[in-house]
Parts: structure tokens; C-alpha cells; sequence
């Protein structure tokens, strides 16, 4: 038993979780209450945000904070442990999320909010602050499971045909991916007879040569792999992320694909370095076909949602990329590249949802004339599409070239190559975009847009632009993001701060 | 399912299923029991009397949605979680106190309130999912 007192400050580890989980039970005990949800969802995850922030700068400056629940001693009781690299993800979601609520609260009308968009929205956020926080691989699976549910509740919301469609892919083959995950983990309690990942991290090595390791680190490759949405694994993604609101595609496309990359990044490089070693080669080869074909893939669009798809897809294999190389410049690189892609691909789908709202399509054939219908609209696009290239003044820039950087230092010139080609395809990929829908004239040149209808995209602008501020400084001023990844890249690969923040009697077990 | 026999035996049979069902939950501490398998005894309650009395007897009898059941037993899960808080213990530990009410001691503790909370996230929502299965027959 855990015997000294624990601080109020402590528990700032469990706060996130804890608000998405009782604002959630609130929304759905005063569900018919339409006209607060929306508010009230804003309310708490700007609390939830907070609570990251706050979690995330004492992190920064104290290292791993760790709460063991029910004041069992680790390894038998589950561990949240924050480290620079969950705290982190962990604030920019919350952050992502906040500001996409914020867009809903046009888009999600009253049919919408009766059946349960903002509780599910609520317990889907608890879930992915869980996944980001915990400690424990068990409990990992079960944040897995909890967000994974709530998101097929928004993925269903409307029952449209197109959507159940989708919605029934994106299940099966999520199930699918779950159930790996479930039999991987199982298989690692059988043969480390642990579940805290601090534990497993210092036991793996004192494992006999004949361990199967190397089984299970690959079956987690897999389960992650496909969580991640990378080849040859990612047909549920285009299948059905382009069916829900937009804001539920922006919350999928921003962040859902991200957890699975912490989960990579946390399994291969924290608990199983060797192993992730002797897969490096697996590795890079399916990040090169994650970004050579998400980028040839949002080539070949006509609906800009779906193409947006596709850019996820594409950002993954850029991310797989760094886990591939696995030396600190890497994992440095394909941190940064998920935290400037949680906010961009989130901003890109609500960019999506407003060019619907002015030019009443989703299709390159018909979108036209956006320039003229919106100039302010236009120059945030500008900004999103560079920063999906990996141009200035965008935050795609820094994490391509810190990756870059990474891959030829290693003499992976494969990568660097991929990087680049797929750089440029998604350059013409959001040129066309920007030609077709913001330059072409439209056809009735000259159509007087109505004012009225304008009006209340405010919301919209709103989350738009705070979206696209972290980007631009991400942007402009690398620096600061740059240290952060770094470090929790360092983290990551030395655990050992990890290691005596859960088990304070250094290698003494509890 | 509107035999006599059924409709005179259902609110007996309903009202011993619920008695017996927070048995189950209070048992739970110390022997099998608990808050799940209460839950689901009180949720078939629920679903008996549907198919003696149909679906909307059952919503107005019940007064709450059953998913607004669902959130307020999330609500007191956490609730028994954020006692450790006043404490200065970690998250979700069980703390006991055992005041003396009018002569008998009572046991309350957080993993109480914690199982309640389970038992009503379980009447909930499988009521919930029961009734909406029991409705497209009745229609």
C-alpha cells in the first residue's frame, strides 16, 4: 500500500480523464437539455485543456508525474504515468477538441444533440487523454476500447445510409485491430508477467534469448499499425472517415489515427528497442508505401473529404518514417510531425466544412469562386495547405526537415527520397484544390453571396483561426516546439526517468 | 405476451426481481455479488414488465431515461473516485467510515458508492437497449 499523502497538485495526472468522464455522465443525464450541451461540452473541454496545460508544464519542469490508482503499489496497481511526450499529446488534443466543438455548435442541430453528439464527444475526449496518460499497457487497451466506442456513436450520428456503410467498415476492421492488441498484450503478461509499461521496460531485458519477444513486439506492430492507419492496413480510414459531420471527421482525421502512433512510438521504442531495431527495415518500407500511396491517393480525389483522407494517411507515413529511423533526431521529427498534424488535419476538415457552407459542395467539380465569396477564408487556406505540403510559412516545414535531417544522417536515402516525392505530390494535391475551388471563376460570375447566410459562420472563423495560430508559430518559431520534441523523444529512449518515477526505489520493485 | 396469467404475476415478479437485485448489490462486498450482476437483475425486472405492460408503461414508470440513469451512476462512480482527493490518498481509493445512526452502525464506503454507480450504468443502459428491442415489437 502506498501510505504518504498525495498532494492535490498530484492528481492534476488524473484530472483530464476525470472531467471528460463527469462531464460526459452530466451531458447524458441532462441530454434533452439542447441548448446547454454545446456550451457546457466548451466549458469542459476548455477545463480538460487546462488541466493538460497544467499537467503538461509541471512535467516539463519536474519530469513523470505518476498516480497509482487505489494506492496499490506498481506494478499491481494501474499506473497514470505523464511523461513530456503523453502530457504533450495529450494537450495539443485537448486543445484540437476544444476548438472543434466550437465549430459544432452550428453544425450539430438539435436531433443531433438529442441523440448524443456532445456526451459521446465528452467520454471519446476522456478516452483519448486515458490512452495518452496512462501507464499501463491493460489500461491502454481499455482507453482504446472506451474512445473507440464513443466513436462509432459519432460516427453513426444522422444513420444515413453512406454513413452507416462506413461506420460498419470502420468497426469491423477497428474490432479487428483491438482484438491484436487484446491477444498481444495477453501474450506479453504471459511471458513478462507484468502490465505496467515501467515494468515490462526493465524486464524485457532480463529476459532468457528464447522470450518471444520478437513475436509479440511484431504483433503489436501490426495492431498499432492498422490503429494507425498505415499500409497495408488503412482501407477502413478512406472508407469511412469522409461519411460523419465534419467535426467528427476533423476529431477522427486530427486525432484517433495520432493514437496509435503514441502507441508505437511507447511500445517499439520504450519497451521493445531491440526488437524495434531488427524491424526497422519492415518499418521504413511501410512508411514509404503509407506516404508514397496516401499522397497519390489525395491526388486522385474529386471530394475534398475524402482527399483529406488520404492526407492523414500520408502524414502517418511520415510519422512511421521517424519510428523507422528510431535515433533521437527521428523521434523528435515524427513527434513534431504528429503534433502539427493533430492541429492541421483537424483545421483542414474544418476548413472542408466551411468551403461546403460557401460554395454548397464537397466536389472539385462544383466548388468555384471561393476567393471572391470569401477573401478571409482563402488566407487561412493558403496557410493550412502549405502547412500540409511541409512549406514555409506552415508548421509542416520543421518536422519534415528534422526528419529529413534524421534519414540521411542514417544513409536512408529511400526515406528522404519518400519524404520529398510525397511532399510534392501533396503540394499539387491542395494546388488543385486551391485552383479548382478558390481561383477558377465560378460559373455565374459576379452572384451576390447572402449576407444573412454568412453571418453565422462566425463559429466557424473562430476555431478556424485559433487553429491556424499554433500553426503559423509552429511555423515561424520552431524553436520551442523543436526542444519539447527532443526531449520527449529523450524520454523516450532512456527511460529511466520513466522508470524511477513509478518505481522510486531505483530497481528495488516496490 | 398480454396472457392473464403473465400480467398478475409480473409486478409481483417485478418487484422481487428489484428487492432481490439490491440484495445482490450489497452482497457484493464481501461475497459474489456486486454492482454488475445487480444491474442486470434489475434491468430484466425492467424488461418483465415491458412485455407484460409495454414499453411505455415502463418509460413512465421509470420517470428518468434510462441513459440519464446510465450518466448519474457514471456521475457517482466518479464522485466515489474524487473522495480520495479530500483524503490526500490516490485516485479511487476505498475509504470507510462507520457512523452510528439511532444505534446501528452503517458501513459506507467509496467502493460502495463506486459499485452503486456500476449498478445504475448497467440498469441503464441495458434497459436502455431492452426497451428499444421490446418497442419495434410492440409497433
Amino acid at each position: 500500500m502506498i501510505l504518504e499523502q498525495v498532494a492535490a497538485s498530484d492528481f492534476l495526472v488524473v484530472a483530464p480523464v476525470v472531467i471528460g468522464i463527469a462531464c460526459g455522465a452530466l451531458l447524458l443525464m441532462f441530454r434533452h437539455h439542447v441548448r446547454w450541451q454545446a456550451a457546457f461540452s466548451v466549458f469542459g473541454l476548455a477545463a480538460m485543456t487546462a488541466a493538460d496545460a497544467a499537467l503538461f508544464a509541471r512535467v516539463a519542469a519536474e519530469g513523470p508525474l505518476v498516480m497509482t490508482m487505489g494506492s496499490w503499489l506498481p506494478p499491481f496497481g494501474i499506473s497514470f504515468t505523464a511523461d513530456l511526450l503523453g502530457a504533450g499529446f495529450a494537450l495539443v488534443a485537448s486543445f484540437v477538441a476544444m476548438l472543434c466543438t466550437v465549430y459544432s455548435v452550428r453544425e450539430i442541430g438539435a436531433t443531433g444533440r438529442r441523440y448524443g453528439f456532445y456526451p459521446f464527444l465528452m467520454l471519446m475526449m476522456a478516452g483519448v487523454n486515458g490512452a495518452f496518460l496512462t501507464g499501463d499497457i491493460f489500461n491502454l487497451y481499455v482507453w482504446f476500447e472506451v474512445f473507440l466506442i464513443a466513436s462509432f456513436g459519432l460516427m453513426i450520428l444522422g444513420s444515413e445510409r453512406e454513413q452507416i456503410d462506413g461506420a460498419t467498415k470502420y468497426a469491423i476492421l477497428n474490432l479487428l485491430g483491438t482484438a491484436l492488441f487484446l491477444i498481444a498484450t495477453a501474450y506479453l503478461y504471459g511471458v513478462v508477467g507484468t502490465l505496467n509499461m515501467a515494468d515490462i521496460a526493465r524486464k524485457v531485458d532480463l529476459l532468457p534469448a528464447t522470450a518471444p519477444v520478437m513475436t509479440i513486439s511484431a504483433l503489436f506492430l501490426f495492431a498499432f499499425g492498422m490503429k494507425s492507419a498505415a499500409f497495408p492496413v488503412y482501407f477502413w480510414l478512406p472508407a469511412s472517415y469522409h461519411t460523419p459531420r465534419i467535426v467528427t471527421g476533423a476529431l477522427f482525421g486530427g486525432l484517433l489515427t495520432k493514437i496509435g502512433v503514441y502507441s508505437l512510438l511507447r511500445t517499439m521504442v520504450m519497451l521493445f528497442p531491440e526488437q524495434r531495431l531488427e524491424l526497422s527495415g519492415v518499418i521504413s518500407w511501410v512508411a514509404v508505401a503509407t506516404m508514397i500511396l496516401g499522397a497519390l491517393g489525395a491526388l486522385a480525389q474529386s471530394d475534398i473529404r475524402r482527399m483529406m483522407g488520404f492526407l492523414v494517411i500520408s502524414g502517418v507515413g511520415l510519422m512511421l518514417a521517424g519510428l523507422a529511423l528510431g535515433d533521437a533526431t527521428g523521434l523528435s521529427g515524427a513527434i513534431l510531425y504528429a503534433v502539427h498534424s493533430m492541429l492541421a488535419m483537424s483545421a483542414l476538415y474544418l476548413l472542408c466544412g466551411t468551403m461546403n457552407e460557401y460554395g454548397g459542395s464537397f466536389s472539385l467539380n462544383s466548388l468555384a469562386g471561393l476567393y471572391r465569396a470569401s477573401p478571409l477564408l482563402t488566407a487561412i487556406a493558403l496557410v493550412l495547405f502549405l502547412a500540409a505540403a511541409g512549406l514555409p510559412p506552415g508548421s509542416g516545414l520543421w518536422p519534415k526537415v528534422v526528419l529529413a535531417k534524421a534519414a540521411i544522417d542514417l544513409g536512408n536515402g529511400w526515406l528522404v527520397g519518400a519524404i520529398l516525392v510525397s511532399g510534392l505530390l501533396t503540394t499539387i494535391a491542395l494546388g488543385r484544390v486551391f485552383a479548382l475551388a478558390f481561383w477558377r471563376n465560378s460559373a455565374e460570375p459576379g452572384e451576390p453571396v447572402d449576407e444573412a447566410e454568412r453571418t453565422p459562420v462566425v463559429p466557424a472563423f473562430g476555431s478556424l483561426i485559433m487553429l491556424t495560430i499554433p500553426i503559423l508559430l509552429l511555423g515561424l518559431f520552431p524553436e520551442p516546439f523543436i526542444r519539447m520534441a527532443d526531449a520527449a523523444a529523450a524520454g523516450l529512449l532512456d527511460p529511466s526517468a520513466y522508470l524511477r518515477a513509478v518505481f522510486p526505489a531505483a530497481g528495488g520493485g516496490g | 405476451m398480454r396472457t392473464l396469467i403473465f400480467r398478475t404475476a409480473a409486478p409481483y415478479l417485478t418487484a422481487l426481481m428489484l428487492l432481490f437485485s439490491i440484495f445482490v448489490l450489497l452482497r457484493g462486498h464481501n461475497e459474489p455479488g456486486g454492482g454488475f450482476i445487480g444491474g442486470l437483475i434489475a434491468a430484466s425486472a425492467f424488461a418483465i414488465h415491458g412485455i407484460a405492460f409495454g414499453v411505455r408503461q415502463v418509460r413512465k414508470t421509470l420517470h428518468f431515461h434510462p441513459m440519464a440513469i446510465s450518466g448519474f451512476g457514471l456521475f457517482l462512480a466518479v464522485l466515489a473516485g474524487l473522495v480520495s482527493v479530500i483524503a490526500g490518498v490516490p485516485f479511487l481509493t476505498g475509504l470507510w467510515t462507520s457512523p452510528t445512526i439511532g444505534g446501528l452502525t452503517v458501513d459506507l464506503s467509496t467502493p460502495m458508492l463506486f459499485d452503486i454507480g456500476v449498478y445504475l450504468v448497467v440498469v441503464g443502459s441495458i434497459t436502455s437497449i431492452a426497451l428499444a428491442l421490446e418497442g419495434r415489437e410492440d409497433d
